[in-house]
């Protein structure tokens, strides 16, 4: 275990690694860098201002130097402040994160409550008619487009409730069910794709677990049928189905990114789109390791977890 | 005639005759219905009843109609036609994108499983970098790098996908590396470029076929979703994604240009999407003869 800790470890500290050093070149490798797009056609600049500029900004040192002084901060704490306003990053992302989190965790609920016992429904009466009218349902759910879905909901509820709060935002502090109704269409188009991947993985985690010889045994002795599917065989198929949760995540931040431009929602994703436009290094290099590491230390501790529960995972 | 004759006898060797596909519906409603989007796109000039730039502007945002079966968008434009270019320019794009990942995604994946050790790290580590990004935001990263169009947009969505395809090849081709036939192969003196080529790309056929299917049906929504950003394709090429951008300007007036250009991409998603299903299930032998 220790020595599966210690793989395990080094390799995160290698992936978070090579995850900075991509956001970091990625904004620097778009073309026009942030003071070209900040003096714009502005034909009355000087050159000497624009070195005066880069100067300031920091940007006119070697790339490499850059970047050890953005991790060296980092690693402090520091993340920078905006090039455009000269606000602290930690507070231009702390002020958008909580929309997106909140769409995200939100559309993450509905996804798992409907998922699992959608996929157990489809495991338990397989090769049944329902079967294959869910299963084609959530193959049309993988591939309905978010964008779509979200602009039909808008359309729909304007056309039946026209006094439905359908785009824009309020801040749950504000008005929390103001909050929650403007959440509720975005929820939704995020959320689709999501319910129908996890119950796709739920019916064949069942089915795998059904199959095993300890529900045979389970049956034989008499357990109830209720037990065991809900106890033996649900049990079991956690492990997949967990590992796909953890997955989803990342899909759920590129899916709000869309879905944040459709509703109209102040989140991380419209502010990540803006800060690409507009060359804003630390922004930008702030917001996409935010997310990236998020991903990368959910997924992390997910299987550490299976490891520690599970001794057969740490022989591998 | 030898076309279909190297399909039949690909099928044969992947255990696929009439009676397993038989039992498999979706495999012939999703092929069905790839079959006759791909041929609209590749025939696109040639089925498209107008042409998808000319401007009617006596004739704006109507619904569907005996002349425009499905109606005209802001510009008076054939919603139709524009939809069946729509899909030539998608699927060239998501076909390219899973070409690109493939070859790049697969050669990583198998090299990494033969070679194992430090190369095995090496390589995987790599793509759990790449891995770690949502497949949006990287592919607006690229394509903010290469510039828009729709070559740049295929590239970055193929980078994009490539560790899908390196993790999924990487683990059957580790169980084929270690089998009793590969051994024997290695024994009477078969080199590693010899031993993948005739012993282990022959075996991941089925799996490639999969995932290549169900990776289109998910490039055509992500090359879609970048084109709704307006990102991906650029004005004036017809582009779905882009259609339903423009048309949700007027969603309230006249809804029928917004429902059917994204109609249209989920019908093409999900052709792709029910076939690799339908496959999935009919090359897997333990689920055959079950159901």
């Amino acid at each position: 275990m220790a020595r599966y800790l210690a793989i395990r470890l080094s390799d995160l500290a290698i992936v978070l690694f090579g995850v900075s050093v991509i956001a970091f070149l990625m904004i620097r490798l778009i073309p026009g860098d942030a003071v070209e797009i900040m003096l714009g056609a502005n034909a009355e600049v000087t050159d000497e201002q624009i070195a005066l500029l880069r100067t300031r900004l920091g940007l006119d040192e070697p790339a490499i130097t850059q970047y050890f002084a953005w991790i060296g901060n980092l690693l402090q704490g520091d993340l920078g402040t905006s090039l455009w306003t000269g606000v602290p990053v930690t507070q231009e992302i702390g002020g958008r994160i909580w929309v997106t989190l909140e769409l995200s965790l939100l559309a993450l609920l509905l996804s798992v409550v409907l998922a699992v016992p959608a996929g157990c429904a489809m495991a338990y009466f397989r090769s049944s008619a329902a079967d294959y009218v869910i299963r084609v349902i959530t193959i049309a759910g993988v591939t309905v487009p978010n964008f779509w879905l979200g602009a039909l909901l808008i359309f729909l509820f304007f056309a039946l409730f026209p006094s439905f709060p359908s785009v824009g935002w309020v801040d749950f502090s504000v008005d929390p069910l103001g909050n929650l109704a403007r959440l509720l269409l975005p929820t939704i188009a995020l959320a689709v794709p999501v319910l129908a991947t996890l119950s796709r993985i739920a019916r064949s985690a069942m089915l795998d677990s059904l199959g095993q010889d300890y529900i045979r045994t389970a049956r034989s002795k008499g357990v109830s049928e209720r037990a065991v599917v809900f106890k033996h065989a649900l049990r079991n198929a956690l492990i997949p189905f967990v590992t796909a949760l953890g997955i989803s995540a990342g899909y759920l931040f590129g899916g709000a990114i869309v879905v944040e431009q459709v509703f109209a929602l102040p989140g991380l994703g419209r502010l990540m789109i803006g800060a690409i436009a507009e060359r804003n290094y630390p922004l930008v290099q702030a917001s996409i390791l935010l997310v990236t590491a998020t991903f990368v230390v959910i997924n992390f501790v997910i299987d550490l977890a299976y490891a520690a529960l599970d001794p057969r995972i740490s022989l591998r | 005639m030898s076309a279909f004759a190297s399909v039949a006898r690909l099928g044969a060797r992947l255990g696929l005759n009439a009676r397993t596909l038989r039992r498999q519906p979706m495999v012939w409603v999703g092929g069905g219905l790839m079959l006759v989007q791909v041929l609209l796109a590749l025939g696109a000039p040639v089925f498209a009843p107008y042409d998808p730039l000319a401007q009617d502007i006596l004739a704006r945002l109507q619904g569907p109609s005996g002349a425009h079966w499905l109606g005209t968008d802001q510009f008076g434009r054939d919603v139709l036609s524009r939809i069946i270019h729509g899909y030539r320019s998608s699927l060239a794009i998501a076909a390219s994108a899973v070409a690109i990942a493939l070859v790049i995604g697969g050669f990583l994946g198998v090299i990494a499983a033969v070679k194992g050790g430090w190369i095995d790290r090496i390589v995987m580590r790599l793509m759990d970098i790449l891995f770690a990004f949502p497949i949006i935001l990287l592919a607006i990263g690229i394509i903010a790098i290469l510039g828009p169009g729709p070559v740049t947009t295929a590239v970055a969505i193929g980078v994009v996908y490539v560790p899908i395809f390196a993790r999924l090849l990487r683990g059957p081709t580790l169980v084929i590396a270690a089998s009793e036939y590969v051994a024997g192969a290695r024994a009477i003196g078969a080199g590693t470029s010899r031993i993948i080529v005739s012993h282990i790309l022959p075996n991941l056929v089925s799996v490639i076929l999969v995932q290549a299917s169900l990776s289109l049906s998910t490039a055509i929504l992500v090359e879609a979703s970048l084109s709704f950003l307006g990102i991906g394709t650029q004005p004036p090429d017809p582009s779905l994604g882009r259609m339903l951008a423009e048309a949700r300007g007027y969603l309230l007036l006249s809804p029928w240009d917004s429902i059917f250009s994204g109609a249209a991409i989920l019908l093409v998603s999900f052709g792709f999407n029910l076939f690799g299903d339908g496959l999935r299930d009919a090359l897997d032998p333990r689920l055959r003869g079950s159901s």
